[in-house]
């Protein structure tokens, strides 16, 4: 199966920490594949590179075999222009959610939906059929944001990410800030909604045992460098560096999985 | 009483403010101009109140259409407004048309006088037949008790109190000319407001004051006049001002009122319009004993006064919110995005606030487009609502979190939408209360605007202040405050409709 996302020799500066340098990452399709490192690590920046919420400084970013940032000022970096419809064949996911605070649950999930005028009765279907599968009570889509508990809320950002049955999801440490019982539940619900779907999915964390558990492929990233990429057993068994075997053993808890 | 004038540093700052405001004069153009009736100005005093609407009655008695912008301020003011064909006539005094229009320290025959003004494209009528000049007042038991006759006399009581308004201790042909061309070197001198100055008159509390000589103040509160024998004040000789491009029956009908007026007339008629707080009334007066025409239909029960107030004031400060809201939340929007543009944005609207109202208004009066009218008063409503929603409407989205504002990008929004649909809902809290700090400053400061004769509920403020007539003026303040906590309440509703839901949680 040929790559859905490649990145080549993409870097990126910032005046502060978080920035890539020449980044080679493929993200295979009908896969989960996780960026996994210290904060800071310019994780999060590779996702806000391919959603094109900033441009790279020199590299490529191809999406679908078509390169996305070809001919964009990197001054207009908020305005993308003809990468809006990159933007909605993908579905993107944050730590707090980003929902918006003045529309229901439901108004988020159905905003692009209706602002790209798709059939009401096209939308209502697919509206079920995402609570089902994120096993969100319908009776809570009249709900605003600030009346919802922060699970329900990520359950929603979810929905409102694969409203359109995205290609790509992207998802930036969407249970970052949720607690143990809530979160454990989640991941077991990402890792049935993935396989359902044969979501391709791009996972920000630090917390190797997500990574483990969600990923097909893990990324090791640190100071904006990928040091190691494979399955888990992989960076276990063969580390690149002494960085991966301090980095996996920082996080013992890991020896019973 | 005030004739206005400008002292020299008066004159500079305004200067300086109308530089200072004409970016904003670019931003509104006006409406059209109707075939329009003769307009008759008058300056904020009741002399002059009572002349306008005696201009207008004699115009209208002439089948000619003709209406009157009361009280619309100072000397220069109204000079102005004639000049650039705001106004087309308007009462006037030889003395202040030499000083204050023309300039001249040395006194100019009434030819001269009639010449100058001609070089502008400005007539002048004959004298209407009284000399309404400044004069000394005492109470007229306390004179005879001290044998006091003529302002030399005050020489021998440097004991005397004088109680003189702040205009005529400031003015050039004031004070201290007078003192020092009579020598006169009293112990006590206080300034005083002019209406205030009769009270402690009578209270003995000052001895004398300065008054004008046809004000009707002096027959009622029994006082006499101090004979100017060593003859220190100029001519105040009362004329019309007008046009040369007034139709010619117009003219006519204002020359007709030529040497019908002497002193003890203007004064009976002054008394009139302070006794019946009416001034369309008093100029009946006039006609009255000139004419037999028919009754005149100044009289206007209270309700509908207040209705025609009321409505004209909803209107003044209705349309200008409007204008403040078009243009400011727009303006806002760029300022959000920062940078230059949005420094100059906010500064420009920072220092309009930074005007005295007042002064705005005055400032607008000279300018093509605007003058004594409703367009300058909404016009400068306009600028005053616009800093408190320019800036709401800016910080309202900069306070947006940078997350949403990301997620919007993220889903694929165009810019529009995320204007339209997340932006400006997510900001409409701090945009309403921008909007409602907006409409009630609007409410309170429109009545300035009478102070142009744009009307509102400033008219009978203005009015009240010059008969100092409390109930007066307080039938435009309650409606006024009223009217402003009607606003609040207004918004507060508002709030509930426009805020959505979930942002009140």
């Amino acid at each position: 199966m040929s790559a859905l996302v490649q990145l080549v020799g993409v870097s990126k500066t910032f005046g502060d920490a978080a920035a890539v340098h020449a980044i080679d990452l493929l993200v295979e399709r009908g896969k989960t594949t996780v960026l996994i490192g210290p904060s800071g690590c310019g994780k999060s920046t590779l996702l806000r590179l391919i959603i094109g919420l900033i441009q790279p400084d020199i590299g490529e970013i191809i999406f679908d075999g078509a390169k996305i940032n070809a001919d964009k000022p990197a001054r207009r970096s908020l305005d993308g222009g003809g990468i809006d419809t990159v933007r909605r064949r993908v579905g993107y996911v944050i730590q707090e959610g980003g929902l918006f605070p003045h529309l229901t649950a439901r108004g988020n999930i159905l905003l692009m939906a209706h602002h790209l005028g798709r059939p009401e009765n096209e939308m209502l279907a697919r509206l079920s059929e995402l609570c089902a599968l994120t096993r969100f009570p319908e009776s809570l889509l009249g709900r605003y944001p600030l009346e919802l508990s922060g699970g329900q809320r990520q359950r929603v950002s979810l929905m409102r990410a694969l409203m359109l049955s995205p290609e790509l999801l992207l998802l930036d440490e969407p249970l970052g800030a949720l607690d143990p019982l809530v979160r454990a539940a989640l991941q077991q619900d990402l890792k049935e909604i993935f396989a359902r779907l044969r979501q391709t999915a791009l996972l920000v964390t630090h917390d190797l045992a997500e990574a483990a558990y969600l990923g097909d492929e893990i990324v090791l990233v640190n100071e904006g460098r990928i040091v190691q990429q494979g399955s888990l057993a992989d960076l276990r068994e063969k580390p690149a560096s002494s960085f991966v075997s301090e980095f996996i053993n920082a996080q013992r808890s890991l020896a019973v999985l | 009483m005030n004739r206005i004038r400008k002292t020299g540093k008066q004159e500079t700052f305004r200067r300086l403010l109308l530089f200072s405001c004409v970016p904003a004069f670019l931003i509104f153009l006006s409406g059209s101009l109707a075939a329009k009736p003769v307009v008759i100005g008058s300056k904020k005093f009741t002399e002059s109140y009572v002349l306008g609407e005696i201009a207008k009655r004699s115009l209208i008695e002439a089948g000619i259409s003709a209406e009157h912008r009361q009280g619309m301020g100072g000397t220069i003011i109204l000079w102005e407004a004639l000049r650039s064909g705001q106004i087309d006539a308007y009462p006037e005094y030889t003395g202040t048309i030499t000083q204050e229009i023309l300039k001249r320290g040395a006194e100019l025959t009434f030819e001269q006088i009639a010449n100058e003004l001609g070089k502008a494209g400005i007539g002048m009528t004959e004298q209407l037949g009284f000399n309404n000049t400044y004069a000394l007042v005492m109470l007229r038991s306390r004179a005879e008790k001290l044998g006091l006759r003529t302002v030399s006399d005050l020489k021998n009581h440097p004991e005397l109190k004088f109680g003189l308004t702040h205009e005529f201790l400031d003015r050039q042909d004031g004070w201290r000319p007078l003192a020092q061309h009579y020598q006169l070197n009293p112990q006590n001198i206080i300034g005083i407001d002019h209406a205030l100055g009769y009270g402690a008159l009578g209270k003995g509390s000052i001895d004398v004051k300065d008054a004008y000589s046809t004000d009707a103040k002096i027959s009622e509160n029994d006082l006499v006049v101090l004979e100017d024998d060593r003859q220190f004040f100029p001519q105040y000789k009362a004329v019309f001002l007008f046009r040369y491009a007034l139709p010619t029956p117009a003219i006519e009908a204002l020359r007709k009122l030529e040497g019908t007026i002497d002193e003890a007339k203007m004064t009976r008629l002054n008394a009139g319009a302070e006794r019946t707080k009416n001034y369309a009334r008093a100029a009946t007066l006039y006609f009255d004993s000139n004419t037999t025409s028919t009754a005149w239909t100044g009289g206007e029960s209270f309700p509908h006064k207040l209705a025609r107030w009321t409505a004209r004031h909803l209107e003044l400060a209705g349309f200008s919110l409007l204008l403040s809201v078009l243009i400011g939340i727009p303006l806002g929007i760029w300022a959000s995005r920062g940078g230059a543009i949005g420094h100059v944005i906010l500064g420009f609207a920072g220092i309009v606030q930074t005007v005295p109202s007042l002064a705005l208004l005055a400032l607008l009066v000279p300018l093509p487009f605007f003058g004594i009218s409703v367009r300058t008063a909404i016009t400068a409503l306009f600028l005053y609502g616009l800093l408190p929603i320019v800036r709401n409407t800016a910080t309202g989205l900069q306070d947006i979190p940078r997350a949403l504002r990301e997620s919007a990008i993220a889903l694929g929004l165009s810019p529009a939408a995320r204007l339209w649909q997340i932006h400006l809902p997510m900001a409409s809290r701090s945009i309403l209360a921008g909007i409602k700090t907006s409409a009630v400053i609007n409410v309170g400061t429109a009545t300035l605007a009478a102070l142009i004769g744009a009307g509102g509920l400033g008219e009978p403020i203005l009015s009240g202040l010059n008969l100092n007539d409390h109930a007066t003026i307080l039938q435009g303040a309650i409606p006024a405050a009223v009217l402003a906590l009607l606003v609040q309440s207004l918004f507060d509703l508002l709030d509930r409709v426009l805020i959505p839901k979930g942002l009140r949680l």
